[in-house]
Formats: C-alpha cells, structure tokens, sequence
C-alpha cells in the first residue's frame, strides 16, 4: 500500500503539463528514432541527452523524456519491420518475421496496429512488475556491503558477452577500453591523480556523457554522413485497417505470455529486450504449434516479439534502479544521466529521489497510454518521416548535441572530448568492436575497485571477504555459469535464430 | 587589519545611507565550479534570486557552471583570465579551501582571490546506525584511542577531503594516535556513505548534518555529535556538539563567494557589504531554513582571515598525517 501512495505522487510529478509535455515529445522522438533503421534505443537515448542540457530541464523532467524516449524506441522499432523488412532495431528483428509477409499481404495497417496494441500490454505489465519488484528489491540491496557489490559487479561484466556478444574478444576489448578511460582523474580511495598529466580539466576523470554522446550519437552521424547521405526512402502505403475485435481478443494470452516473458528477461542483467522477444516469439510458436501460421503472417508472431521486448524495456530498469547495475545498454546510458544528475541509484534514491523515481515510473504508465495514442491514429505520420531525407536531420541532431554538450560545463575541452569519442567510435564501429561495454566499462569499472578497496580495507587485508557470505557466493557461482552459458547455450540459440530468419531472409 | 575595519566601516556607512561609489551595472555573473544541480550550484543560483528580489542588483545575476578538478577549473579560470573582472563571483565552500591547503590545484593559492563573504554552513556530524553498540562520541573515540582499527568510517568524499578530514580533526582532539591507521572508505557521495552504516556494513558514518537529516528522522542512524561551535537551532537542538563532550572538534562546511583579486577596492567592499545585506535578510533566513543551512556568518572583515586559518589548519593537519608531503 506504500507503493500505491508512492505512486499516486509519482502520477503528481507526472502529470504536471511541463512533465507530460515532455513525456509526449520523449514518446513521439522515441517512436522516430525507433522506426529508424540503425538507431536503436540506446542511441535514441544518447541523442536527446544534450536536448535536456541544451533547455536546462530540472531533473525529473530529464529523466522522464529519455525514459519516454526509450518507450517509445521500443515501439517505433516495429515500424519499419514491418513496412520494409528491415528491423528499425535489434529487438524487432523477430517482428519481421510475420510482420512484413502480413504487409504484403495487404495487411499492414493491421500488423501496425495490433503490434502498437501488444507493446502497450507488454509495456504495462513490464511497468507493473516495476513496480512491485523495484521497491523490494531495493529494501533487500541494503543488505550488501563493499564483498557483495564487487562479486554483483563482476557478474554484470561476466554478463556482458550475453548483451552484444557475437565475438567475446572484441567485448572484452571494448570493456577494457572503458575501464582504462576510467582510471583517468582522481582515485578517489587514495585521493592520488592519475593519467591528468595536470591538465585540470581531466582532474574529475573523463564525463561519461561526453563519452556516450560521442560514441553513440556522433559515430551515428558519421555513418549516416557515409552510408545514407541523400534523398529518403520510397514512400509505403498502410492500406486500411480491418483488424477485427475477435481477431483483437484471440491475441490476449498471447500478449500475456510475451509481456511477463519479456519482463523476466529484462529483469536478467545482460539479456535485455532482444531476448525477450525472441523467447517470447519461440515459446508462443511452441505453445500454438501446427495451430498457427509462424512465418506466413500469423497475427500472433506480431504481437508476441512486441509485448516481449516492451516488457522486456520495463524489466531492465530493475536492477538499475535499485542496484545500480544496468541490464542493458540502453538503461546504461540512463545511469549514465541519472549519475550526472547527481542522483545515485540504489535503495536510497527510492527514499530521497522519491519523487524522480517514482514520477518516471508513472510516466512510464503515462508514456505506454500516449504512445498507443499516438501509435494508432498517428502511424501514417510515422510512415511519412520513414521517408524524409536524412540531410534534414542530420544538421539539428548535430547542433542539438553541440549546445547540449557545451551548456553542460561550458567548456571548449569538452566538445573537443566529445568529437574525439565520436571519431573512435566511428572506427570501433567499423572494426565490428560493440560500444556499449565501452560505457559499461566507463561506469563500473571504478565502481568495481571502489568496492574491491573497501572490502579489503574492512576485512584488513584478507581476500576470503569476497566470497565469505552466502549472497556474495551466489553471485560468483552466477557470474561463472554466465561466463560459460554463452559457449555452451549460445551456438544452439544463434543458429536457432538463424534458422528463423532464413526462413524470412531480411534484407537491408 | 585596523585600516581594512575602516573602510568597512566607512562603506557600511555609505551603504546606509544607499548612496553607494560603486554598483555593477549591467549583468553579473556567478560562476558554479560544479555541474547543474550540486551544492556550489544551489549557492549562486538561490544567492542570485535573493538578490535580484531584494533589489541589490539592477540587472540579473546568471549562473554559469564551470566544473572540472573540484573547483579548480573555475579557480584557475578566475585567477588568469578574469583578474580584473568586478561583476564576477565564484561559489565556493569548505571543499575548496580543502583542495588549495591540500595543493590541489597547481600553482594556485588561496592569496590569489578576494574571498567575499560566507552565507551559512553546514555542520559536520559523526554518526552510527542504529544498532551500533557506540551511544556516545566518548565510547567511538576511546575504541579508537585503543585500536585505531576498531571503528570504520564512510563518508562522500575522496580520501584526504573533507569528509575525511573531520573524522582525524576528531581523533586528534581526543587525542589519539596513528591517524592514518583509522581507516577510511570514500563514496562518491554522503547518500552510498550512509547507506553502508544504515546496513550495517560500516561502522560509522562522517558527513555533513544535511545529508543525514532524513535517515536522522527514522531512526536508521544515531548522531553522536555535531561538530559545531555550540548546539543548533529548531530541529537540530537535541543533537550533542563534541564540544560539551569534551572534545574540541568544530568542522563548518561553509558556502559562500570569492571574487577575483584585482579589482578596485570599491566592488571589493560592494560586495562584501552585498553579502551581508543578503545574509541578513528575512529571504535569505527563508533559504537557509529551507535547505538545512545553519547559521554562519563571519563579519564581512574576518571573513579572508577566517579562510586563511582554515587553510592553515588543513594544510597542517594534512601534513600530520602523511597527505602532504
């Protein structure tokens, strides 16, 4: 019943105008850049990250637009499956499959629609779960001190493999890169500078802003500037919607079993929203068998990835809240904001930050209502920017992201920083090497040997403290079967996954 | 010192009478050497809007946030490019005085700035959770005096800054030895710091009194003392100082400007008495009550010195245990 008062006040924050406005303009961006092929939600995120500096928004307004961004990413990305084919992100790879031969075979508006209305079950249910499990959750995280956060720590790097991992070199290249950019200021266990060589701008170590506006948003421009430079794609046409109330209520179980699958997943550190859809995609062709038309455009193949990787977006948010580990890329870049923010995640900020919290998670709630709104009548609209030439955005995404940045601090230094990082990004990228460990590395790296000093320090010096207790043991024993579960599960799932898309080859 | 007192004097005269030599026309600046949303912020963005509501300013006070090397980005910006500015003023506090004894910032010293003036502080306070078996500052120091390993600290700062620093200011004037033996665990800011102790991880938690207002309401944590001068006004008055338990230990995280050196002596004594005005106001007390800041006010002449002993003390005491060498 303290949830529901909690939340009753978090609906007050978000239901101010300021806050909806923002909520609406987060879930229309989101919705954009979603149906975007190429920009996915972490990179959506990162783009509108300097919006929120560039007009000075106070700090749960900032938090509830990029939330409402990634909402929205997550429905957006259903769009261009099924009009071109072409997954608008890596989650909605799986609505292709029964996304695009429903729009071929002149039921488009239908698979929009009935797609909008299984990311809004899989987004409720996954904001509900929220919403139940985050307070627990952080009750229960007071229990761990300096052992148990360092083993919690190892375990999401040993994650990590699970949330980009086609080649487990190259992660851990990247997040080693991260860590090493992280050493860079003070060390604040010693209160020693280290790699400032006394340049005073780098004494506070390097932003993690500026490193994920430039690794993501700026490297994303630079591949646009390379790949898609010119005029925007032939126009789609929707066709008229006869989806029928029947056909509406006969996807219900459907949409139930993808949400709480997709929330579970989400929930997992280093799984996140790919997953889910795909197990949701999978179990609901196991459950359904010869019954239903996988592949041919089955109603059901659409709404299941949906409600999967919405509820799944939802489930990610969990172990960030409460812990301060994120379980996927796009909810590191939000940890990102929320530390620079100067709000710590973790059991305190439910207390303190109650109103930001809780204002994000009603403005989830808020966000899911709005983006079915605007997903429903608005689609056509959608289906029209589709179509707008990239030299159009380009310019303001660029600008926003430069006064973003430099309103920050007002610093040159900065900017310089955040061109170098999109530079490098731009060649990691080529290279084939994933960004995001970069920013996982950048975030827990220091957060690891912080922890790994004080547990030292608080058992003088014996080792045996890190895996003394019973939590602090289990999270090894987790962290050791994630470090092997890829090699053994993941070829068996990658060639499954292959499998299903060579039955519906997609082509960019 | 007496010549300083009467041009203060004569100006707070001049002031008086509001028929003042020297007023800053046009837009001043305030620099907050932090990102949006930190304490520095909060000094020249809440100092601003007082000021400009009161009238003590024509035109508008715009904060512009400066972050980099705890403040010394804005020092260093302060002192080479904007000696001669007088519409200028940097927020600081106790954690920049902290970094200037402790050498922090390169090249630079406390001399090379006008400190202004101070407008409230914010008491250092020594806490445990709420089972610990310490129910005084006299039973936690002597567990210290008799194994300087026996009681663990957290606090929000780096190891060296203030929050580590009012633990061994403690220690030592309880007498006891080993100061670097006592250890220490910096957060990257009082709220992780307290989660600890509330968990019972740490032993005891040294942080500023506004951090630990609310886990103070709870009941989580049990302040052992509050490091000021003597007890504290409304809600902080059942707190204990360290003083009446005998130990002479006052840790003041003051807020407050600076403003760049070479300026005319006029703008110098503007915004000294500027300060004072605001710090005696009934808005500014509305400030105050409002965000936990405490009563702190050194008249406008003592204000430079009190900084310069403050350094003096830290740089000392740094020394003493080994942080400079």
């Amino acid at each position: 019943m303290e949830t529901l008062g909690f939340l009753m006040e978090g609906f007050a924050v978000a239901l101010t105008p300021y806050n909806l406005m923002f909520a609406l303009l987060g879930a229309f961006a989101g919705t954009l850049i979603g149906c975007m092929p190429g920009l996915g939600p972490a990179n959506g995120v990162a783009i509108l990250i300097p919006l929120a500096f560039t007009l000075g928004l106070p700090p749960e307004t900032a938090m509830i637009l990029l939330t409402s961004v990634y909402a929205g990413a997550m429905y957006g990305g259903r769009i261009s499956s099924i009009l071109l084919n072409i997954p608008g992100d890596e989650p909605a790879m799986m609505t292709c499959l029964d996304g695009y031969p429903m729009a071929r075979k002149g039921r488009a508006a239908d698979a929009l629609a009935i797609s909008a209305i299984a990311s809004f079950s899989g987004g409720l249910i996954g904001t509900v779960g929220l919403i139940m499990l985050a307070p627990v959750l952080a009750k229960f995280a007071l229990s761990f001190g300096p052992a148990e956060y360092f083993a919690l720590f190892l375990l999401a790097f040993a994650t990590l493999g699970g949330i980009t991992g086609k080649n487990p070199m190259k992660t851990v290249i990247a997040a080693t890169l991260g860590i090493m950019i992280s050493t860079v200021g003070i060390d604040i266990s010693t209160g020693t500078q280290r790699y400032t060589f006394g340049v005073l701008e780098l004494y506070e170590g390097i932003d993690f802003i500026l490193a994920i506006v430039g690794l993501f948003a700026i490297s994303e421009l630079l591949f646009f500037v390379e790949s898609r430079m010119g005029r925007g794609r032939e126009k789609v046409s929707v066709g008229k919607l006869t989806l029928s109330f029947r056909e509406l209520v006969s996807t219900i179980p459907t949409q139930l079993r993808g949400g709480v699958l997709g929330f579970i997943s989400g929930v997992l550190p280093g799984a996140g929203a790919s997953l889910g859809s795909f197990i949701s995609y999978t179990l609901e062709k196991q459950v359904l068998g010869k019954k239903g038309k996988f592949g041919e455009g089955d109603i059901r193949g659409v709404v299941a990835p949906e409600a999967g990787n919405n509820g799944a977006s939802s489930g990610a948010l969990v172990p960030m809240l409460t812990l301060g580990v994120p379980g996927s890329g796009t909810t590191a870049v939000l940890l990102a904001m929320l530390i620079s923010l100067n709000i710590t995640p973790g059991p305190l900020m439910f207390t303190q930050n109650a109103d930001i919290v809780w204002g994000v998670i009603a403005a989830l709630l808020i966000g899911n209502v709005l983006l079915l709104l605007l997903n429903i009548p608005l689609v056509g609209v959608f289906v029209r920017l589709l179509s707008v030439p990239p030299m159009y955005l380009l310019p303001i995404v660029t600008m926003v992201a430069f006064v973003g940045i430099y309103s920050i601090s007002n610093s040159t230094f900065d900017l310089y920083f955040m061109v170098a990082f999109g530079v490098v990004g731009y060649f990691l990228r080529k290279l084939e090497i994933p960004v995001v460990p970069i920013i996982l590395g950048l975030l827990l790296g220091p957060e690891m040997e912080k922890n790994l000093g004080h547990a030292l320090v608080l058992s003088d010096g014996d080792w045996g403290i890190l895996w003394a207790s019973t939590l602090a043991k289990s999270f090894w024993l987790v962290a050791g079967l994630s470090l092997l579960l890829p090699y053994l599960v993941g070829p068996l799932l990658r060639r499954r996954m292959n499998a299903a898309m060579q039955e519906n080859p997609v082509s960019d | 010192m007496t010549i300083k007192r009467t041009l203060f004097l004569v100006a707070a005269a001049t002031f008086s009478m509001s028929a003042l030599a020297w007023q800053p026309s046009g837009k001043v600046e305030c620099i907050a050497p932090s990102d949006p949303g930190g304490g520095w912020d909060f000094t020249c963005r809440s100092a601003g809007n007082v000021l400009r509501d009161l009238g003590l300013i024509d035109g508008t006070v715009q904060t512009v946030n400066m972050a980099g090397a705890g403040g010394g980005v804005a020092f260093a910006h302060t002192v080479s490019k904007r000696s001669e500015d007088d519409k200028l003023i940097v927020a600081a506090s106790t954690a920049t005085t902290t970094r200037l004894a402790q050498k922090q910032f390169p090249g630079l010293n406390a001399d090379m700035v006008n400190w202004v003036g101070a407008l409230g502080a914010d008491f250092g306070v020594i806490a445990v959770g709420k089972n610990s078996e310490y129910q005084d500052l006299n039973q936690l120091l002597a567990a210290i005096k008799q194994n300087p390993k026996s009681v663990k600290f957290a606090g929000g700062s780096a190891r060296g800054g203030w929050d580590h620093l009012k633990v061994l200011i403690t220690a030592r004037a309880a007498g006891a030895g080993q100061l670097p033996s006592i250890p220490y665990l910096s957060y990257n800011n009082g709220g992780e710091a307290m989660t600890q102790v509330v968990g019972g991880q740490v032993d005891a938690f040294t942080g500023d009194l506004s951090e630990v207002t609310g886990f103070m309401a709870s009941g989580d944590l049990r302040v052992l003392a509050v490091l000021a001068e003597e007890r504290l006004p409304g809600n902080f008055a059942h707190i204990p100082t360290a003083k009446e338990q005998g130990i002479d230990a006052v840790g003041p995280n003051w807020r407050g400007f600076y403003m760049p050196k070479d300026t005319s002596e006029a703008s110098k004594t503007y915004w000294s008495n500027t300060i004072d005005t605001l710090y005696a106001s009934k808005e500014w007390k509305k400030v105050m009550k409002a965000n936990g800041l405490i009563p702190f006010h050194p008249p406008a002449g003592e204000f430079d010195s009190f900084v310069r002993q403050q350094v003096q003390d830290i740089e000392a005491l740094s020394r003493e245990i080994g942080l400079l060498k």
